[in-house]
């Protein structure tokens, strides 16, 4: 990569303030607050629907909020149009200008700001040696790939300087291996600029990859905000712990803050859940197998139905008769298991999450 | 596809092209036969008639009012329409069916309805304002609101207008420089249709001129044709010759600038390395 000088400057502090939106009654977003750190990278994380990219778009004002206030860098910004706000936008579709090549299309920010002829040029050219594309300044959009497509886009949002730069799910069009390798040039660009930054993405396994911190988002609302490691970890909502990752939904019963799966105690996350029925959370990772299964029975044997090889990993899923649990461990211990053996079950006494029980709910 | 059936795709092709050609071209010629004939039956063919056409001034002076008349209207059409579509599109989808509504009425609405419906307010304004021929403006941008809205809501539904403006106005541009510099340079052929389609209109209309008293270059034709048919056809074959050619400048126009964009440039080799394949 030809990077000819790094363009560092010190990011800004960034402020959604009980932001909340609505669309012909239905709340959108339901007073979502976060604050980014200067330079921070925090993705939002969320099913479709769920309001993240509603939040993105009120910072950049694109819409306007029904309350709350947008600050940034400690100004107020929620009254402004979306051109006065500072903002560094790569929108989800393709979204280079067709009519202007790779360079003008950078330079175009720049223009907005009346900076002088050769001065945007230099600029732009800089920005497009930052993502890589040196050489392809002067291309239009339909000849550049996907993934060229959305670097210039970047390139296009951080030539501005803008004060925090908004990502809206750049990827999601591209295929995965483009998708990896521009998702790690995402976050360098973003380091080497030190630009406060908000990525919006449905995408777990891309939000843990990229951001410093993660925000869960449900029905219009953060769920979770923290380090990718205690999203995945330790998840604060049943939503948190079934959106990030797999989870094995298994019956169980309270019972003086620990819950009884199968006959294995474990310890709560929160130890004061009522008694009673309930549906323990627990991670395939958590779950580890052995091959004396044949001969026993007991309320934690199966039988091994599929083993995916996932790469480092694999995932085996076991028939417990009455229900399905997935075990996922390293390549080297799964292969020792294959379709049709029987198997015992170990449950690692992590602290568990518990969902409600919706059918022994309905059924009260 | 096999050789046979190519040879009877290409025949079927041939067929209709000569068909279509003889369809427009045979009456077309004809038009020009009749402007060359000389006085008399056995007179020699003459171009006198297409040389005296500057010889009259009323035809000379209808000619340039509708020419005027067809810049005019293209120009108030494409400033009234765009905007509203851009607009309605971006900001107000929930009124787009009105709008296609509102623009297409025209169409089902015959001339002399509109001129019986607009004859008063062309009386006020003859009294009050001017009595122009170029105020027919107003009326022929009615007339070709129709035509130029289908050739705009095509140009418009083939790019991401959405995500364009939204791009340029993150960028720092006002909602003008959006419509100005951003989405209309992309619908580049579809405003270059809306104006060809409003210009042929208005260089082929006569009811709207002759009901409302002014005259353009059809009712002067008309008029011509009564005192002197082979002027009055060499001036028709005259305008469809313009028409044409300006469909022809425009397709070619449109062509080339797309042949520029699409021109392919190499590759950078740098990148090819870095990255072992385009990403």
């Amino acid at each position: 990569m030809a990077v000819k000088e790094p363009v560092t400057r010190a990011g800004v502090e960034v402020r959604l303030e009980e932001l909340r939106r609505s669309y012909a009654g239905v709340q959108a977003l339901n007073g979502v607050s976060l604050t980014l750190a200067p330079g921070e990278l925090v993705a939002l994380l969320g099913p479709s629907g769920c309001g993240k990219t509603t939040a993105m778009r009120l910072v950049a004002g694109l819409e306007e909020a029904d309350g709350g206030r947008v600050v940034i860098a400690g100004a107020d910004v929620t009254n402004l149009p979306a051109s006065k706000r500072d903002v560094g936008m790569v929108f989800q579709a393709y979204s280079l200008f067709p009519h202007m090549t790779a360079l003008q299309n950078v330079a175009f920010g720049l223009q907005m700001r009346h900076v002088a002829l050769d001065e945007r040029r230099r600029r732009a050219a800089e920005m497009l040696e930052v993502v890589g594309l040196g050489g392809l300044g002067d291309r239009y959009a339909h000849q550049l790939s996907g993934g060229q497509q959305q670097r210039v886009a970047l390139a296009r949002a951080l030539a501005i300087h803008p004060k925090i730069l908004l990502l809206d799910e750049p990827l999601s069009a591209l295929d995965a291996r483009v998708r990896a390798r521009l998702r790690d040039e995402i976050r360098r660009v973003q380091l080497e600029t030190g630009i406060t930054t908000l990525f919006v993405t449905h995408d777990q396994e891309e939000a843990l990859a990229i951001a410093d911190r993660v925000g869960v988002m449900n029905k219009g609302r953060i769920e979770q905000l923290g380090p990718p490691t205690a999203i995945y970890s330790r998840p604060a909502t049943p939503f948190v712990a079934e959106f990030v990752g797999l989870t094995n939904r298994l019956p169980g019963n309270v019972r003086d803050g620990q819950v009884e799966v199968r006959g294995v105690r474990l310890p709560l996350v929160k130890s004061d859940t009522p008694n009673g029925p309930a549906i323990a959370l627990i991670r395939p990772e958590a779950v580890s197998l052995a091959g004396d299964g044949e001969g026993v029975a007991g309320p934690l044997t199966g039988t091994v139905i599929a083993v995916s090889f996932l790469g480092a990993t694999s995932r085996v899923t076991v028939d417990l008769g009455d229900q399905i649990v997935l075990a996922q461990m390293p390549t080297a211990d799964a292969t020792t298991h294959t379709a049709g053996t029987k198997v015992r079950l170990t449950l690692r006494p992590d602290p568990v999450l518990i969902a409600r029980d919706e059918k022994a709910s309905a059924e009260s | 596809m096999n050789r046979t059936r190519r040879l009877k795709l290409q025949l079927f092709r041939i067929v209709v092209f000569v068909v279509l050609g003889a369809f427009f071209l045979v009456p077309f010629g004809a038009m020009f036969e009749f402007s060359t004939r000389g006085n008399g039956v056995d007179a020699p063919r003459t171009l006198e008639s297409w040389s005296t056409i500057a010889t009259y001034p009323s035809l000379v002076q209808a000619i340039l009012a509708s020419l005027e008349l067809a810049a005019i209207t293209s120009a108030v059409m494409l400033f009234l329409l765009l905007p509203t579509m851009i607009w309605v599109r971006l900001r107000l989808p929930r009124l787009n069916r009105a709008i296609e509504f509102i623009c297409l009425l025209p169409l089902t609405i015959p001339a002399i309805v509109l001129v019986v419906g607009l004859s008063p307010v062309y009386l006020w304004m003859a009294e009050n304002l001017s009595d122009s021929i170029l105020t027919l403006a107003l009326a022929y941008v009615i007339l070709v609101l129709p035509y130029a809205y289908r050739a705009l809501d095509a140009g418009l539904s083939a790019i991401n207008v959405k995500t364009l403006s939204e791009a340029a106005r993150s960028l720092g541009a006002g909602w003008g420089t959006v419509m100005w510099r951003v989405i209309a340079p992309n619908m580049s052929a579809a405003l270059l249709n809306a104006c060809l389609l409003s210009v042929a209109l208005v260089l082929g209309e006569f009811t709207f001129a002759n009901l409302l008293g002014y005259v353009n270059l059809q009712v002067e034709i008309n008029q011509l044709g009564q005192a002197n048919a082979g002027v009055s056809i060499a001036v028709s074959v005259a305008s469809l010759l313009f028409a044409f050619v300006l469909l022809m400048v425009l397709s070619f126009v449109g062509a080339a600038r797309q042949a520029l964009r699409a021109k392919p440039r190499p590759s950078d080799p740098r990148l090819e390395a870095v990255w072992g394949q385009k990403a």
